[in-house]
């Protein structure tokens, strides 16, 4: 299995490079992640999608399709795309430390 | 059969819409919009019947076809009745909801906001007499075959 080293520790990653253990998951790892995904900051609106992702997923075991994050969320799609750049929905899933998204939408 | 795992990953990707009934419609938005979600560069070009699903005012009362889609599993007499193509269709809508897909006109919308660009076949506009007012504001252009392919350049065309 593929690890990441963060700050001395191997956090380990699943088939798509997503977390494997979402307990693994903390705020700095978020950036770090973020980092590596071509995002240099997360601003408030980008924490607003991370959080949102994190909660639907803990209720519903999946993580949320593009509509309802726009929907939902309060981040509008323009505003996701420009957020994280080449597909909002997996980019978010995968810095908020949650599998790639199972939906088609 | 080639081994294409190793090839190189998709970057453009040129949708016609040929169709204008509600099965016709949503596989070129699905997969447009998947296309976008995937960071894949993404057009949507509407042809023939298929510009009904960008005009302001048939965009979203699109109907399943009940007759000549053996699809349904149903004869053809029986998807003739009266009211049978509008069950379907509510069916389906609901079915579509469920999923999280959204109504053709909220998806044109999310799909235009996502980047991907949308046009208007010039020569079935011509065809229909239709005037640029007919159609909803996420449309980019009316544009001809040629204009597409110019547009659709290193792109893999998708025809639904």
């Amino acid at each position: 299995m593929e690890t990441m080293n963060i700050a001395g520790k191997a956090i380990e990653l699943d088939a798509d490079g997503h977390l494997a253990n979402r307990n693994d998951w903390n705020e700095n790892l978020a950036r770090e992640i973020a980092a590596q995904e071509g995002i240099p900051e997360l601003t408030s609106p980008h924490w607003a999608v991370i959080n949102f992702m994190r909660t639907v997923f803990e209720k519903e075991g999946d993580a949320p399709s593009i509509r309802r994050l726009t929907k939902e969320s309060g981040v509008d799609t323009k505003t996701l795309y420009q957020l994280f750049p080449k597909g909002p929905a997996k980019r978010a899933a995968k810095i908020a430390g949650l599998p790639k998204p199972k939906g088609c939408i | 059969m080639t081994q294409t795992n190793s090839a190189e990953p998709i970057q453009k990707v040129s949708i016609i819409v040929s169709h204008g009934s509600l099965e016709g419609v949503y596989p070129g938005l699905i997969m447009a919009n998947g296309a976008r979600m995937e960071g894949i560069e993404a057009s949507l070009f509407f042809t023939f019947f298929g510009l009904d699903a960008i005009i302001k005012k048939r965009m979203n009362s699109l109907k399943v076809a009940t007759v000549g889609n053996p699809g349904m599993h149903m004869p053809t007499l029986l998807g003739a009745i009266p009211g049978m193509s509008a069950f379907a269709t509510g069916m389906m809508k609901k079915e579509i909801e469920k999923i999280d897909i959204p109504p053709i006109g909220e998806f044109i919308t999310m799909i235009h906001d996502a980047g991907c660009q949308i046009y208007a076949c010039r020569a079935t506009v011509d065809m229909f007499h239709l005037k640029p007012s007919d159609f909803c504001e996420e449309v980019d252009g009316v544009i001809s075959v040629g204009q597409f392919y110019e547009k659709a350049a290193g792109a893999q065309i998708i025809f639904t």
